[in-house]
């Protein structure tokens, strides 16, 4: 592994988080055009992050959403003292 | 009943989030009922609070905020104190290096392609939910919702550098139970190195 693919290994998570500066993303977009190694594992972590956030979604439970509604209306409507 | 102006704004904007809230709710308790109170609760400290939001403020971030303030404070406590677990820092590429160059089961296709293909939901959420509480929730903040690490030291009130050592680690541990998974499930080749 040459220095760049050092360097670039070691940014990864900065680079796929969006977390670098422009000049600093600049320097490993380019190293990743040059170099295929580099390029594909930078893809496959790109790629496993989405699978991950794409296979762990819920769906909202059968009647949680009306039953929210209904706590909030009753926040700002009480019901009236019983009779 | 008809809501009022505030209330219909809140609900207009908040409730699009319950999906992701729900989400993060049942990975954090582990639990369909608790996660669902807990979403309600979260839902009405939000609405209570909203006189004061500031408008233009990140709204979804906020959510988050009293969702994982009430978890810590409330869910939790009332099993067991969290394990300050230390997680190993492992390497970079974890999956990668273990699966680059190696033929997938099916002939013809890489051993990446077929693993990313074939991980089920349930050993994602499995894999998630094993990672010790403080890795998770900076996971499920980062890579599952999308928050910066700005935002997600602002959620968990701890400092950025706190951030990235979570989710860096975090983000390894569950890449090696991922891995782990494949190869039970017979998706690594034999022969692959052993972790």
């Amino acid at each position: 592994m040459h220095d760049n693919c050092y360097e670039a290994v070691e940014q990864l998570y900065f680079y796929l988080d969006g977390e670098l500066t422009y000049e600093r993303r600049v320097v490993i977009a380019m190293h990743l055009a040059d170099c295929p190694p580099c390029g594909d594992a930078f893809d496959f972590e790109s790629e496993l992050r989405l699978v991950i956030a794409q296979r762990c979604r819920e769906r909202v439970p059968e009647g949680l959403r009306a039953r929210v509604y209904e706590a909030l209306r009753k926040l700002e409507d009480p019901a009236p003292p019983a009779e | 009943m008809t809501f009022v102006a505030d209330q219909a704004t809140f609900a207009d904007q908040a409730m699009e989030h319950m999906g992701g809230l729900y989400t993060a709710a049942l990975r954090m308790t582990r639990n369909p009922s608790d996660a669902e109170d807990l979403v309600q609760e979260t839902y009405l400290k939000a609405y209570r609070g909203f006189g004061g939001f500031q408008e233009g403020t990140n709204l979804k971030a906020w959510l988050y905020r009293i969702l994982t303030n009430t978890f810590i404070n409330s869910y939790r406590s009332k099993k067991r104190r969290p394990e300050e677990t230390e997680l190993e820092d492992l390497e970079n590429l974890y999956m990668y290096r273990r699966l680059a160059g190696a033929e997938g089961a099916t002939a013809g296709r890489s051993a990446e392609d077929e693993v990313l293909d074939h991980i089920t939901e349930s050993e994602v959420k499995e894999a998630i939910e094993a990672l010790p509480e403080q890795f998770r929730m900076a996971v499920l903040l980062g890579d599952v919702e999308g928050f910066s690490y700005k935002e997600i030291a602002e959620i968990l009130d701890i400092p950025i550098g706190t951030v990235m050592s979570r989710l860096h680690r975090g983000r390894k541990a569950l890449q090696k139970r991922l891995y782990e998974f494949g190869r039970q499930r017979g998706l690594v080749p034999e022969g692959s190195p052993h972790a």
